[in-house]
């Protein structure tokens, strides 16, 4: 048994007297790739922290065993020295340094102490970034020249200088498209090959079948099974079993007693150039509609437009030079701001809550009335707090954010919840219209569950729903109907009956046909 | 029976008060009491007026994550119109203040103009109207002080309201004062016990009865000392009315108002606060401008206090009421703070330097000290966060 590269044993930790992990065990192989899966809140990401020394030894319990020795590591630097290199979702570059610097990044190559040899900085980075399949970048570029999926790379680029041995990425294919992500399990393999071994905290459980050697599921801080390939199911179903501990036999809830109307939302000839760049066309020709009580799509692959079309429609908040006619119930509408925007029922989810969506450092019912507090909240300029506590109050219970109190700080709220919280703040507007972008990106499958329970009741309700989202089986399970959008085009209407991921990709392959 | 929600008082958004009462105990035994007459309360009211009016509108620069450098020199720009117009000019007192408030809403607008149009860092923007307000003050008043300004005008700064005076004790007590004071006390519990009736009305969470009355005893304690000693000098000053008046406005507009919530929402996450429909533009113009008209208040206060016009006026002001907010619990980032904090924090400063002063320390032991408390409360502040977080 002695080819466990690690072993955790009984680890429990405590924050303020809660368990947020109890007595969990995890054994990893050496040369594996082992993955942690686990609802939102389900303590992967802590359980992490106490491998790489985030958490100190001393401030939790149960013992760390790393080829063979007891290990006690005070800091981050410590577990570094031994091999354990962490790869949080958040990327660790300094967007305006070079690629090389960047893999060299707290570990510079020097000559004489504290003096930079450039010449070995370079070609390092160059064997570094071969090694990652970028062998042909220029490593003299700054880093935010690359894409978001090439960052991710550079960034085990970065892990592979530190001559890592236990290599964790926590949710690296989160900010990915389809395609980067499949380039990174590729490069996950390739670095299996050469005897690193991998932990890998993920959502995306199609990923996690293809590419994991073993599965440890963890829910509510224990341990609940590890699941070995060639020995146990490794379909997603049975993944998810473990995940949530019941079957959740249907992952999009059946929209029932649902009418779809008249065409309440039409958007025609929509054209939008680049907000730096204005010969740049970023959205041409764009015509859709919507009906009342209809869930549409919009499915493509990342940098294909959807969020920029989105953007451009709510309040012109992307772009420049944008013509085109948007109709509301029929009627022309011209919408110059999101004033405009939300005083015409017209609602956008943004892609990124944290950023866009939410004031962190707000409360539920500051978050939930920011929008709708013009409209609805006010009169004559003045706050009516009482009418704001008990709509935040109703909408904390009807869809089911799970927080203490309306006042406590939304930045203290898990990701689903947070997603929530967007959700009511752009309910609480009461739109006709509602563009949801990526509503349920890096939440998990309860939640995800609950929103589209949210939806399902958006379009009983009669309103217009417009799903942006990259996960093509979200897409093809929610909606009654899709747009294939890319390049900026319309490149296919896919009605409930023809929608396959299948046939979405065939879509995109001959519009790319088309254009060349 | 139905369970009665209870939750405690929020401390931290007390915790300041009860510093300014133990700042102001600690000099009381230091300075064996003086600080206590009913001169030296007048004084530290009409001392610290100024920060106070700047600081109310700093606040609101502060909860957009910025602030404002220049306003001590539009402090000195607009006394300087005023103190060139009533002596040189032999100008009606209302036209001069018209004019110096003209002066300040001008700079406000300048200041707006590049920050929310051209978007350009406030920073940047501030320190070059601090520098040019400072330079034309010394120009227009060729570096010489105009005065003295007539007693009409120093009323602003000096005047006290009318007086009832009755033989009370060794002297007089003005009964204006005290009768204020008690409406005052009345007007808080009264409030109080409305708010109280509305959380009910909806079942929402009360803070247990101890508490609530310990608040407001602390509350009305402090409010009717000021009003007694007050009485006991030469009643209410102008100065206190102008104060009071600004606070209660801005603090409601921080508080109830759509505009006011807005400049929160703004602070906290501009690009959210944009997505939901919020003008970050003109919230921003609004803010700076609001701080170059109050920046012409607090000019016109001064001058009529020093009875004349002096280049150096306002020199250093901006830190004063940029380091109120900071005490006052304002964060660095924005979104977070109150008016109410920020004129604690001022109060703070004030009582710090009046003490020091009685107290025998030169004003530039005085710095050391104000910079000190500064850094302690704000990394006490930031420290008891973080444990929390």
């Amino acid at each position: 048994m002695s080819d466990y590269i690690l072993e955790m044993n009984h680890i429990t930790k405590e924050f303020s007297g809660v368990k947020a992990l109890d007595d969990v065990n995890l054994k990893v192989k050496r040369g594996e790739i082992h993955a942690l899966c686990g609802e939102n809140g389900a303590g992967k990401s802590t359980l992490m922290n106490v491998l790489s020394g985030v958490y100190p030894y001393g401030t939790y319990s149960g013992d760390i065993v790393y080829k063979g020795e007891t290990c006690q590591f005070h800091n981050i630097k410590a577990s570094e020295t031994k091999g354990i290199v962490i790869i949080h979702q958040e990327l660790a570059l300094s967007p305006y340094m070079s690629i090389a610097e960047n893999v060299f990044l707290g570990n510079e190559q020097t000559s004489v102490k504290g003096v930079i040899d450039w010449t070995t900085t370079r070609s390092r980075a160059h064997e570094m970034l071969e090694k990652v399949g970028l062998g042909s970048e220029n490593v003299n570029v700054p880093v935010n020249s690359l894409g978001v999926g090439k960052q991710q790379l550079i960034e085990i680029a970065k892990a592979m200088a530190k001559k890592v041995e236990l290599l964790i990425l926590d949710e690296p294919t989160a900010a990915l498209n389809d395609e980067e992500s499949k380039h990174l399990l590729e490069i996950m393999l390739e670095l299996k090959k050469q005897g690193i071994t991998c932990i890998i905290i993920s959502h995306k459980l199609n990923e996690i079948s293809y590419v994991a050697d073993a599965i440890t599921v963890i829910r509510d801080g224990k341990t609940i099974e590890t699941l070995i390939k060639g020995q146990d199911d490794f379909s997603e179903d049975r993944i998810i079993k473990g995940m949530v501990g019941r079957e959740l036999t249907n992952r999009y809830p059946a929209r029932e007693g649902v009418t779809i109307g008249d065409t309440i939302f039409e958007v025609n000839n929509w054209n939008v150039f680049h907000p730096d760049d204005i010969d740049r066309q970023i959205i041409s020709d764009v015509n859709f509609h919507v009906k009342a009580g209809e869930v549409v799509g919009f499915a493509g692959l990342m940098g294909a437009g959807r969020t920029e079309l989105a953007m451009s429609i709510f309040g012109k908040s992307y772009g420049q030079k944008i013509s085109g006619q948007i109709k509301i119930n029929g009627k022309e509408v011209h919408i110059k701001s999101v004033k405009d925007a939300i005083d015409n029922k017209l609602a956008y989810v943004s892609e990124d809550r944290k950023q866009y969506g939410l004031v962190l450092i707000d409360s539920i019912k500051g978050n939930m009335t920011m929008a709708a507090m013009r409209n609805f909240f006010s009169k004559n300029g003045i706050v009516n707090d009482n009418d704001e506590i008990i709509a935040a109050e109703e909408y904390k219970k009807k869809i089911n954010v799970k927080a203490n109190s309306i006042d406590q700080k939304v930045g203290s709220l898990s990701g689903g919840n947070q997603q929530k919280v967007v959700l009511a703040k752009w309910m609480l507007t009461q739109p006709d219209v509602l563009i949801l972008d990526e509503p349920t990106r890096g939440i998990d499958v309860g939640a995800k569950y609950e929103i589209y329970c949210v939806i399902n009741e958006l379009a009983k309700a009669g309103k217009a729903v417009i799903v942006i989202s990259s996960e093509m089986p979200e897409v093809i399970g929610t909606c009654d109907r899709v747009y294939v959008i890319n390049e900026g085009k319309i490149a296919g209407e896919l009605d409930k009956s023809e929608l396959s991921q299948e046939g979405i990709m065939q879509c995109i392959m001959a519009h790319n046909r088309k254009d060349e | 029976m139905e369970k009665k929600k209870t939750v405690n008082l929020d401390m931290k958004q007390y915790g300041m008060v009860l510093v300014l009462i133990a700042v102001f105990l600690i000099f009381s035994a230091l300075t064996k009491g003086s600080n206590l007459s009913p001169m030296n309360i007048n004084n530290l009211i009409m001392q610290n007026g100024y920060v106070v009016i700047l600081a109310v509108g700093m606040l609101l620069c502060v909860l957009t994550g910025n602030i404002d450098l220049g306003v001590g020199s539009i402090v000195a720009v607009s006394s300087a119109f005023v103190g060139i117009l009533m002596i040189d000019y032999k100008a009606n007192m209302w036209i001069a203040i018209i004019v110096a408030l003209a002066v300040g809403l001008l700079s406000g607008v300048f200041v707006g103009f590049f920050v929310a149009k051209l978007e350009i860092p406030p920073f940047i923007v501030t320190l070059a109207t601090m520098l040019m307000g400072r330079g034309l003050t010394y120009t227009v008043l060729q570096a010489q002080t105009k005065g003295p300004l007539p007693t009409n005008y120093t009323y602003i700064g000096a005047g006290f309201l009318p007086t009832i005076k009755i033989p009370f004790g060794s002297g007089e007590l003005d009964m204006i004062s005290i009768i204020v004071g008690v409406v005052a006390a009345v007007l808080i519990v009264l409030s109080e016990i409305k708010n109280e009736k509305t959380k009910q009305k909806y079942g929402f969470a009360l803070n247990p009865v101890w508490q609530t009355v310990a608040k407001l005893v602390v509350i009305i304690a402090i409010e009717f000392f000021v009003f007694y000693k007050l009485a006991k000098y030469n009643g209410i000053p102008f100065q206190l009315l102008i104060m009071g008046v600004l606070v209660a406005v801005y603090h409601f507009i921080t508080s109830k108002t759509v505009a006011g919530r807005q400049i929160y929402a703004l602070g906290g996450n501009a690009k959210a606060a944009k997505l939901s429909g919020i003008n970050t533009q003109k919230v921003f113009f609004w803010v700076y401008t609001n701080m170059g008209i109050l920046s012409a208040v607090a000019g016109i206060v001064l001058c009529a206090r020093n009875g004349s016009s002096i280049p150096k006026a306002g020199d250093g002001f901006e830190m004063d009421a940029i380091a109120s907010c900071y005490i006052g619990g304002a964060a660095t980032a924005g979104g977070v703070g109150t008016i109410i904090g920020a004129v604690v924090g001022a109060f703070i400063m004030g009582i710090l330097n009046n003490g020091m002063s009685l107290y025998g320390w030169s004003t530039d032991i005085q710095k050391i000290v104000k910079g000190a408390v500064l850094l302690g409360a704000v990394t006490v502040d930031l420290l008891s966060k973080r444990k929390k977080g």
